[in-house]
């Protein structure tokens, strides 16, 4: 299964092995990862699961789409160029060792 | 056992107020009882990813198990409680046993409402609210090839739309003189109505329905209609509303008049007893009379009053100011409001509903109260951004394509987030 780091507000990292088809964002709620609210759900509709991918996974990931790209522009922390969604980033053998940053705060 | 906090409900709500509690630094036993079995998950997916083959069950947790253990919370799932005792400050449950409290907080939810008519209680006639109910359909929709769906509010669409596109043949069935009447205003419910047409749904609006009849082999064939037309189908999903639970506190003697009546933290008049969730009727100041108590059916109206109500249990009350904001999924459009609309209000169009993305802003007194965006969530997210501001807008600047909505938050009559 990839791995999946999560970089934490408190500046540790949880590493977790991550079965393939599943979202980083229910991954990380099914494994008490903190820091990811997912309000909607995984509906892409509340932008509370915001990430920050690290730079050198970006360009492995499909690029967000229209509704996406609208809803990080209202994150509450401040949107990087590693900006995104959790809820619409599904887990793929590619994505072994990837590295996501929960941002300061969701709401 | 030891009192402290005590949750009746392990929806949104009651897991928000458990968190919350913890978070602001209550660190008495905190106890959630749920009466399903299935541990606290999230529903709004129950009509949308889940019956669309998208979701898991599994997917749908809200907290793993470890969080509990972390946070010192005990979940108790299928336990139901039976009666308060608000004088001894503990609660009786379905199996006798009997829990103490130092505070409780109802977060009972609300059930579907019930259908009356003649046949309602046929093999084959569906609700959704839970998970359950959500793997029944789904299980049909893998037998039924036509489905009669009665009620076009956001349940009732939203379960039209996953199972005609699952290609099932599918009928909605809306009492009201248009789809989504109680909450849109007609634009969106035209622009609704369109697309459910175009995906295959036939709508029959203005139209009650009389009785639902059986087959030969027992289970529900059709529905009949006021005037007497008669759809055949092989089953049927009710989605007319939900019915708040609080006969509990009604029991209990705590004022109740469809739903839990509570101030804007969440307080009964029983200082230790507080309500949260579809349960609770509360007073908002986005609402059209601020000292109305509403109640909201929405996530994040449960959240933001369970988050209230935390605070006054964590001892610094802090109210719920929130913008209320609902959403709908529905024949691949993403229909997001923002605060609370009245017929009244005057209506000014962003956009292109021809296109499938527009913003459809209320005014009141010329200031934004309420927007129905439809494939624009930046527009939403910053719609809740203007109402909460309480600022000015003229229909002409919102309505300029070229108009940034933006600087309107920058203007002096502008207020910061309370």
């Amino acid at each position: 299964m990839p791995a999946i780091h999560y970089l934490l507000q408190d500046g540790s990292t949880r590493t977790i092995d991550a079965p393939i088809g599943r979202s980083v964002m229910e991954v990380a709620i099914l494994n008490n990862v903190r820091g990811i609210d997912a309000e909607c759900g995984g509906c892409c509709s509340c932008a509370t699961c915001h990430v920050y991918v690290d730079e050198a996974f970006l360009a492995r990931l499909p690029a967000p789409d229209e509704m996406e790209e609208e809803l990080l522009d209202g994150v509450a922390s401040e949107r990087r160029s590693g900006s995104r969604l959790s809820c619409q980033i599904v887990i793929d053998a590619a994505l072994d060792g990837l590295t996501v940053q929960v941002p300061a705060s969701q709401s | 056992m030891t009192a402290g906090l005590l949750i009746i409900g392990a929806s949104y709500a009651g897991m928000q107020v458990a968190d919350a509690a913890r978070a602001k630094g209550y660190a008495g036993p905190i106890t959630l009882l749920g009466d399903e079995a299935a541990a606290p998950y999230q529903r709004p997916p129950l009509s949308k990813g889940l019956l669309l083959g998208k979701q898991t069950p599994e997917g749908l947790t809200i907290r793993a198990p470890a969080y509990f253990d972390e946070q010192r919370i005990t979940l108790r799932l299928q336990v139901r409680a039976e009666s308060i005792d608000r004088a001894a400050r503990r609660i009786t449950l379905h199996n006798g046993e009997v829990l103490a409290y130092e505070w409780l907080v109802l977060a009972t939810g609300a059930r579907s409402r019930p259908l009356a008519v003649p046949g309602a209680d046929l093999p084959g006639v569906y609700g959704l609210r839970s998970l359950d109910d959500a793997l029944a359909i789904d299980a049909m929709a893998r037998s039924a090839r036509r489905v009669c769906v009665i009620g076009g509010g956001f349940i009732g669409l939203e379960t039209a739309s996953a199972l005609r596109t699952r290609g099932l043949e599918v009928e909605v069935i809306e009492a009201g003189p248009r789809l989504l009447g109680r909450v849109v205003p007609p634009e969106i419910s035209d622009y609704f109505a369109r697309l459910h047409a175009e995906q295959g749904v036939q709508l029959h609006c203005g139209v009650g329905v009389e009785a639902l009849q059986a087959g030969a082999d027992g289970r529900v064939a059709a529905v009949v209609l006021a005037g007497g037309l008669t759809l055949a189908c092989d089953a049927v999903v009710v989605g007319i509303g939900v019915l708040a639970n609080d006969e509990l506190a009604q029991a209990a003697g705590l004022p109740c008049d469809q739903g839990v009546l509570v101030d804007a933290c969440g307080r009964t008049p029983d200082s230790r007893v507080l309500a949260a969730g579809d349960c609770a009727r509360f007073p908002n100041p986005h609402g059209a009379d601020p000292a109305q108590p509403l109640r909201l059916e929405s996530i994040q109206a449960a959240n933001d009053l369970a988050r209230a109500a935390a605070s006054v249990i964590a001892g610094r009350p802090e109210p719920c100011k929130a913008v209320p904001w609902f959403w709908s999924d529905q024949c691949a459009s993403k229909l997001q409001i923002a605060g609370l609309g009245l017929p009244g209000d005057l209506r000014v169009l962003r956009g292109s509903p021809d296109e499938g993305r527009f913003s459809l802003f209320l005014l009141r007194s010329g200031r934004v109260v309420c927007v129905h965006s439809v494939n624009r969530p930046a527009e939403h997210l910053l719609a809740r951004k203007l109402i909460e501001s309480r600022v000015q807008a003229s229909a002409a600047a919102l309505a300029d394509p070229d108009f940034a909505l933006k600087t309107l938050l920058d203007q002096p009559g502008a207020v910061g987030p309370a």
